[in-house]
């Protein structure tokens, strides 16, 4: 495995993982969906996770989001140990320090944008005005400014995403995690969606995506490979040949 | 705190668009609570009826007057002990009255005598059979309740006098004068005419115990001159202070061993009671009838509950997904415990305040429809009735509730 590091940006670590495992019993089996994973990512990093499915990457997903826990290994997210957080405490750091984007873009379904949006900063404890003040401006900041008062099914699929996007930044998140954003859209709207995150990668957001397509993890600056569990290859930049199996 | 407060008023916002978008369900759901709350409630208003008519009726009694009395006024075992007690005379009043005007700081105000027994009372065509005649001294009134709406109670030189006038209940009124003001007819009682000088307050009848609706009052004199058959007398005292209940209760005690003649070494002969006496007999059955009836009927609001446990837990399962998806945005498990709890809360709510508004409106129907049927709707009702809904709304929500705020995020997020 080669890793270019001289291309790496030189912020501070903000997700460090080291050796962590996921093991999930079914019954008799135990399905190994993650088996030894180190990492490290740093600020401001664009990075896309990719790899043939069940390889593990939703999995890796929600370990880096703090949705789940590993089977061992350790995790430190921004210099917390998170095996040692509480479910309060897990809960806050989901709240204020990641963004969650998701495939099928998981709105409320009868919440107009603005208060989709408003959400996270709900959990956070901010009052109703800055609240209100604030989701606009982000939903603004996505290009959905004359959207607010829409409900989901008001909204285009691009759009959509597009709130859930506004939704994940609204509470000025370390990282942002993308599980296949564009999967639900088709390429031109998925186009749209990765310029957004372009641009978000540009004003200084830290972004993991990870996404079957080539043409959409060409976007991002460096990536990762996983196979059953492992990964397979970390690059800066977009390989494609390594997206197939490693000759030698 | 604060963040609590948004996360309330954040959960009532989505359980009122629940509502909304599932109307008929909410609507169905909520009719198990509207049902239950209407038979607890009518349960309370009757409970609360039939308690008020207990005190209205033992307000008779007075809560400052005692009352000397051959048969003490709770069930005994032993009645063999005081049937062969010397009958309680009416002139003892008279003999404990100069006693208590010898006492310096009596706990006692006034004795006054009652003699009573059945008769029918006439008037023209019309007859009332069964009226409480009772014989008294102007200073009943004193003792008693009783208030005269229309004329007036009978004066001291009646009473002396023993004149032949009466002062009647406003059930014999209503009977023998349906149309004519009763003042100064004469009716006709055991054969002898008595002038109608007075007409007592309405009181109302409840389960049959005594009210003065059905009776007549006339100066003991004249009561002693035409029924010298057998007759039932006692002497009640007005109480100074009531307070000092006891200590009246023993100074009266002293007095009447006095009036009778005991020697010290006698047992007392003669019974002294009280209102109070009367109500801790009487209260156990008001209890046990207010138990009984509440738990039936709370056994309907249960049925209620369950309904709505029911679809909380319809409603977790349906939104499985919605609960990752704020998981993942950070609520807290507290924070969905909250959700699901408001909403099993609204819906009771919502179901409390229907129920108590039919409930009102069927109150005020049976009320119109019988006035004497024992029915009280109160405003503490109401607040009863909204405490207890919201109470069975915390109850049918927590385990749903409970159950979201332990859903995994990741299993949660996953379900399809
Ligand atoms: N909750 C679970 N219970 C049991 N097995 C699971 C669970 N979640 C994931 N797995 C298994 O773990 C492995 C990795 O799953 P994961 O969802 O991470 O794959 P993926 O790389 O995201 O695939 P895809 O590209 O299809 O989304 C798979 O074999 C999957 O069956
Ligand atoms: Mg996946």
């Amino acid at each position: 495995m080669e890793i270019r590091n001289s291309d790496r940006p030189r912020g501070p670590v903000v997700i460090d993982i080291e050796n962590i495992t996921k093991d999930y019993i079914m019954g008799e089996e135990v399905v190994r969906a993650l088996r030894g994973v180190t990492l490290q990512i740093r600020r401001n990093e664009y990075i896309a996770i990719m790899g043939p499915s069940g390889s593990g990457k939703s999995t890796l997903m929600n370990m880096l989001g703090c949705l789940d826990t590993p089977t061992s290994g350790r995790y430190e997210f921004n210099g917390k140990n998170v095996a040692e957080m509480d479910d309060d405490e897990l809960a806050a750091v989901r709240n204020r320090e990641i963004g969650f984007v998701f495939q099928t873009f998981n709105l409320l379904p009868r919440s107009t944008s603005l208060r989709n949006v408003e959400l996270p900063l709900i959990y956070a404890g901010i009052d109703p005005e800055r609240r209100e003040a604030r989701a606009a401006q982000v939903l603004a900041d996505v290009g959905l400014g004359d959207r607010i008062h829409h409900k989901p099914n008001e909204l285009s699929g691009g759009q959509r995403q597009r709130v859930a996007i506004a939704r994940a930044l609204v509470n000025g998140p370390s990282i942002i995690l993308a599980d296949e954003p564009t999967g639900n859209l088709d390429s031109k709207t998925g186009e749209e969606i990765m310029e957004l995150l372009e641009n978000l990668y540009q004003s200084g957001n830290t972004i993991i995506l990870v996404t079957h397509e080539r043409d959409i993890a060409a976007h991002a600056r460096r990536t990762v490979h996983l196979r059953d569990g492992l990964i397979e290859s970390d690059h800066a930049g977009f390989v494609p040949e390594l997206d197939l199996p490693v000759a030698g | 705190m604060k963040r609590f407060l948004y996360e309330v008023s954040e959960s009532w916002k989505i359980a009122a668009a629940q509502m909304r978008s599932n109307l008929t369900r909410s609507t169905l759901t909520a009719l198990g609570v509207i049902i239950g709350i209407i038979a607890v409630t009518l349960m309370g208003t009757a409970v609360n009826g039939i308690s008020i008519g207990f005190d209205k009726s033992m307000a008779v009694l007075g809560d400052d007057v005692l009352y000397v009395t051959q048969w003490p006024w709770k069930p005994v075992d032993d009645w063999w002990n005081y049937r062969d007690r010397r009958k309680i005379k009416t002139e003892y009043a008279e003999t404990l009255n100069r006693m208590i005007s010898a006492t310096p700081n009596s706990n006692l105000v006034v004795a006054v005598p009652t003699s009573n027994l059945m008769r029918s009372v006439k008037y023209g065509g019309n007859q009332v059979d069964n009226v409480f005649v009772l014989g008294t001294t102007s200073d009943f009134i004193v003792t008693s309740t009783i208030d005269c709406t229309v004329g007036r109670f009978f004066n001291e030189l009646e009473s002396r006098g023993g004149a032949n006038v009466v002062v009647i209940g406003y059930d014999v009124a209503d009977a023998l004068f349906p149309s004519e003001s009763p003042i100064d007819k004469l009716v006709l009682i055991n054969g002898q005419l008595f002038k109608v000088i007075g007409v007592n307050a309405r009181q109302g009848t409840f389960l049959g115990l005594f009210s003065w609706d059905s009776m007549v009052a006339m100066p003991l004199a004249a009561f002693n001159k035409y029924f010298s058959a057998k007759t039932e007398s006692d002497v009640r005292v007005k109480v100074r202070d009531k307070t000092r209940l006891a200590d009246a209760k023993d100074e009266l005690t002293g007095l009447v061993r006095r009036v009778r003649g005991l020697p010290p070494e006698k047992k007392d002969d003669f019974s002294i009671n009280e209102q109070q006496a009367f109500k801790s007999t009487l209260d156990p059955v008001k209890n046990s009838i207010a138990i009984a009836g509440l738990f039936i009927t709370g056994l309907s609001l249960f049925v209620g509950a369950i309904g709505i446990m029911n679809i909380t837990f319809v409603s977790v399962k349906e939104r499985t997904k919605e609960i990752g998806t704020r998981k993942a945005l950070g609520a807290r498990r507290r924070t969905i415990l909250l959700q699901f709890l408001i909403e099993s809360t609204a819906l009771c709510l919502l179901g409390g305040f229907i129920g108590l508004a039919f409930a009102y409106l069927m109150c005020f129907g049976v009320g119109k429809a019988f006035p004497s049927f024992p029915i009280h709707f109160s405003v503490g009702l109401v607040l009863i009735s909204m405490v207890v809904s919201m109470l069975t709304g915390l109850f049918s929500g927590f385990a749903p509730a409970w159950t979201a705020s332990r859903l995994d995020p990741v299993t949660a997020l996953r379900y399809e």
